[in-house]
């Protein structure tokens, strides 16, 4: 049998990554603590890099390669320029964070870039192997970044959590996946909608198998009933590791969710969109009622990422490509959102010392009027008011659930984050609303820090102004 | 031009926000403000009155795959609101001068930054565009409640806050839903859409919640009490002046033309929802022992006249055959809604110049008033028998036109209507007689200093304006006729 080489151009970004890992692995043995930031820079360089890669080999319409397992397109294209710059956001976010608890390590970038290599991965990949193999990648490396402190008893027993459900979860999602494997007899995503919409296969095993696959990737997502890891894990990992799980991450599970469902198992719709329905409202009443009894910021914030994912799977529910476009805009601008909002607990947190408590926002508009200011625009964003990017997050997905007749889900989902309003406001209030205690001093950072989290919060509200651009590039994410 | 407005009230933002010298901020602010309201005077003069078409148009795309627009015009039905809101906005800025003194810089920035939305709110002709305008207002009001408010401040913040909140986000399901029908989201093709009766029921119902909560109707009403109470004085100002007056736009520009048919069959419990506020809530603001309760209460019995006037244009025409009434209904409704932003304005005016002085809103802690603040007394006796619909100020002539429009229709809306005049006058001039009149109250006020040249200038601009209005109300009532006859001549068509 002939070998014949398969044709590398479209992962290139990916063999690109792989490889400046291996450099900055290598690298970092002879980097001293003290130097450190060449270990970073390097890490950025590698990310600018692989951007520019994954941006010139860019082709109209889809390419897929080995033999059909692998697959640039559009939508790959989008998911892996945004998860590389939220990888690059968080590790300008966290650099200092991690100096001030003596956990800069050059592992760190290194774990963080393997995680989105197997985002990347995820993204590209047309054939249910490939997309596990990068779900793995991803999620091993994720564990080790929540135990990354690992004097913190609190961090290790977020990682143990987060290891033991999440491999429950992929064990559940491969499990699926093997029914489907027996059923269709292929792996391949294309091969695989093929033989479901040509019927005649075995319904209830079908079924079982994809009830399976739903529920590895509701955990992924972190949508009720599966989100039970969630709040523990924002709050037991460093701030600067849920900054990091809480953005790059969630784009995969978009991928994962879009080539799974829609584009293997579409002509199934009928069967899952229920099912995605309850979870999606399930999701939208606990994060959303739940996060209004917290009393610290990271495990809020969990609460309402719980929220949030409910409306990204109300995107899906309205089944039409409208749907999902909204899905992946509201990943994207939630994306965006979290990592600002995590960027000011990271900002708040000093001197080797938490300050995650809600408490601790008190009076931040007297002594950081900018930084509040910022955070206010965050907030008003995930609660969803105009003329910020979150707003149209929320309508898009109103649109489509309105366009498909599910009139009543819509009104549900905005009922709920008329709720949600409520804890969102509650930041604000302690912010600007509540005097201020006397020991409370601005908040201070790097410039690095500062303007990392001006530019982001800004972003949020320019492309709340001119969210024109970003409709364009997910509607043509999805057309073709 | 309207843009240009709109950016000048927004621009100060980033310049008023860092600076720490009050007094070069205030007089930053000031010049906006001014500058903003003699570019919407060039609006008024230059305004044709002769059509209903919409004036002054801009018009870009803004989000194509929508088919959003940047899109603003202005008709008679929004020029008087717009004029209103450039005009008390300086006002307001005048009079925060050395009032407010925590974060002054801040507090002006948030009364442009309202202002330029508020504008917004007015001239928008794309649906979503209004809506951006529409929400992104709580947020400044907000703050300002929030921040420079009174002691339940963050209780009556965050209510109200909710409360618009939970009313305008079924709106925009309407609003998604119309879109999908109209494949464009301009407010005119919104009129022209044709609705069968179910839909436009539900359409009707969901901006039903958003405005009723805006204006506010009976009964959802109760956020408004304690918005005012707890707002600053600029900040009740507004409140009252132009943020209730958005409500009644919103019926004028959305329910009517869009869902007439759904209007039409809801009408009676419109108008007794209406009538419910006037003479209950008339009662209820007797009973007030706050000044700034009082007239939040005395402001939701004047924009029921708003409600009564916009609804019983069925109701005439099915008496009369005639749409001669209806305009007249109609008319009085806008007259109201101007009449009552420039008299509960300067009533707000009027107990902050008070509170700031005793700290204190509490009726009974006034008396004899007068007898150290006579000029100050001369202006609120003035604007009390304004709000009580004394003839010959503005107060009256939107209440008469409404009573008299309610006659054609049926004698006992008018005469439950007309209960106003009596209970009107009742709390206003009860609540004057304890503050200004009868025996000093205590050393306090007895140390009460008049008011000084700012509030003088504030007040009496406020009292000029009423005034001519009472007396001429033409030039206000000539830009409004052409639009009211054809947003009539509209809504009485079927659009089934």
């Amino acid at each position: 049998m002939e070998f014949m080489a398969p044709d590398f151009g479209p992962a290139m970004a990916e063999i690109f990554l792989a490889c400046g890992i291996c450099v900055i692995l290598i690298a970092d043995l002879f980097v001293s603590d003290r130097n450190r930031d060449l270990t970073f820079s390097l890490a950025l360089l590698i990310l600018i890099g692989t951007a520019w890669v994954s941006w010139s080999i860019a082709e109209p319409g889809q390419v897929l390669t080995f033999s059909g397992s692998f697959v640039a397109d559009r939508l790959s294209q989008l998911l892996k320029l945004f998860a590389i710059v939220a990888v690059f956001v968080s590790f300008l976010y966290s650099r200092d964070y991690l100096r001030d608890r003596n956990i800069l390590k050059g592992e760190y970038y290194v774990l963080g870039l393997f995680a989105l290599l197997g985002i990347m991965v995820m993204t590209s990949a047309y054939s249910m192997l490939t997309m596990y193999l990068g779900l793995e990648m991803m999620s091993l490396a994720l564990y080790a970044m929540v135990a990354f402190d690992r004097k913190s008893p609190v961090a290790g027993e977020a990682a143990m959590k987060y290891f033991i459900l999440g491999a429950i979860a992929s064990g559940t999602l491969l499990y699926g996946i093997s029914f489907i494997y027996g059923i269709t007899g292929s792996l391949q995503i294309g091969e695989i909608s093929l033989a479901v919409a040509r019927g005649g296969v075995n319904e209830v095993s079908l079924l079982i198998g994809l009830a399976f696959v739903l529920v590895g990737i509701a955990f992924k997502f972190g949508a009720v009933p599966f989100h039970m890891w969630l709040p523990d894990v924002y709050h037991g990992a460093p701030t600067s590791v849920t900054l990091f799980i809480g953005t790059a991450p969630k784009l995969a599970s978009i991928a994962l969710a879009f080539r799974i469902l829609v584009e293997a198992l579409g002509s199934m719709a009928a069967t899952w969109e229920p099912l995605l329905l309850v979870m999606a409202i399930l999701s939208l009443a606990i994060g959303n009622i739940v996060a209004i009894a917290q009393t610290n910021i990271k495990r809020m914030l969990a609460y309402s990422t719980i929220g949030h994912v409910g409306f990204i799977l109300l995107g899906f529910v309205a089944g039409s490509s409208a749907g999902v476009e909204a899905a992946l805009f509201y990943t994207i601008v939630y994306v965006l959102t979290a990592a600002a909002a995590f960027g000011i607990v990271i900002l708040m947190s000093r001197n080797g010392k938490e300050a995650d408590r809600l408490d601790d926002l008190k009076g931040l508009g007297k002594r950081s009027p900018w930084f509040a200011a910022m955070m206010l625009l965050v907030m008003v964003s995930m609660i969803g008011v105009p003329p910020l990017a979150g707003f149209y997050a929320k309508w898009w997905v109103l649109t489509a659930l309105v366009n498909s007749g599910q009139v009543w889900a819509a009104v549900t989902a905005v009922l709920f984050s008329v709720i949600g309003a409520f804890y969102y406001l509650r930041v604000i209030r302690l912010m600007y609303f509540d005097d201020s205690d006397a020991t409370g001093t601005p908040l201070s950072g790097g410039w690095l820090m500062r303007t990392v989290l001006s530019v982001n919060a800004l972003a949020i509200l320019a492309l709340g102004l001119f969210p024109g651009g970003l409709f364009e590039m997910c509607a043509r994410a999805l057309s073709g | 031009m309207v843009a240009g407005m709109k950016g000048m009230s927004r621009n100060p933002v980033s310049g008023t926000d860092a600076d720490q010298n009050g007094l070069a901020a205030w007089r930053l602010a000031m010049g906006i403000a001014v500058a903003t309201f003699v570019i919407s005077l060039g609006l008024y003069t230059q305004f044709d009155t002769a059509t209903a078409t919409m004036q002054f148009v801009e018009r870009m795309a803004w989000i194509q795959v929508f088919n959003v627009e940047y899109y603003l015009g202005i008709d008679g039905l929004s020029l008087p609101l717009i004029l209103l809101t450039t005009f008390l906005t300086p006002l307001v800025l005048l009079a925060a001068r050395g009032v407010i003194k925590d974060r002054p810089a801040q507090y002006l920035a948030a009364f442009l930054i309202l202002e330029g939305l508020m504008i917004g709110v007015f001239s928008a002709l794309d649906a979503l565009l209004f809506y951006v305008f529409w929400e992104a207002m709580l947020i400044p009001m907000f703050i300002i409640i929030g921040v420079w408010g009174g002691e339940r401040r963050i209780y009556a913040t965050i209510k109200f806050f909710l409360y618009t909140f939970l009313g305008s986000v079924f709106m925009l399901v309407a609003l998604v839903y119309l879109y999908l029908q109209a494949d464009s989201y301009s407010i005119l093709d919104f009129h022209s859409l044709p609705l069968s009766q179910t839909e436009q029921f539900w359409i009707f119902l969901a901006f039903l919640v958003a405005f009723a909560v805006k204006v506010p109707m009976w009964p959802v009403h109760t956020w408004l009490p304690d918005a005012h109470v707890e707002a600053p004085t600029g900040g009740s100002v507004i409140l009252a002046a132009v943020l209730l007056k958005m409500g009644g736009y919103g019926f004028v520009r959305f329910s009517l033309p869009i869902t007439p048919d759904a209007s039409r069959s809801l009408d009676t419990v419109m108008i007794v929802l209406s009538l419910i506020a006037v003479v209950y809530i008339g009662f209820v603001a007797l009973a007030q022992k706050d000044m700034k309760k009082l007239i939040a209460y005395s402001s939701i019995a004047h924009m029921g006249f708003v409600i009564l006037g916009l609804f019983i244009v069925w109701k005439i025409l099915d008496q009369t055959g005639t749409g001669q009434g209806a305009v007249m209904g109609v008319t009085g409704a806008m007259v109201q809604m101007i009449s009552h932003g420039l008299i509960s304005g300067a009533l707000f005016f009027c107990i902050g110049v008070l509170y700031d002085r005793m700290h204190s809103r509490q009726i009974s802690d006034y008396g004899g008033v007068i007898n150290s603040m006579p000029k100050f007394a001369a202006l609120i006796v003035f604007f009390a028998l304004a709000n009580a619909g004394l003839p010959g100020t503005s107060g009256f002539v939107g209440e008469f036109l409404v009573i008299m429009a309610s006659f054609r229709a049926n004698f006992w809306y008018a005469f439950l209507a007309a209960t106003t005049l009596i209970l009107g006058a009742a709390y206003t001039l009860w609540m004057v007689k304890r503050v200004i009149f009868g025996p000093v109250a205590n050393d306090q006020v007895a140390q009460l200093t008049d008011v000084n040249g700012k509030e003088f200038f504030v007040l009496a601009v406020l009292a000029v304006f009423v005034l001519t209005l009472g007396l001429w109300p033409a030039p206000l009532v000539d830009v409004l006729a052409v639009s009211v006859e054809n947003l009539v001549n509209h809504i009485t068509q079927s659009k089934l």
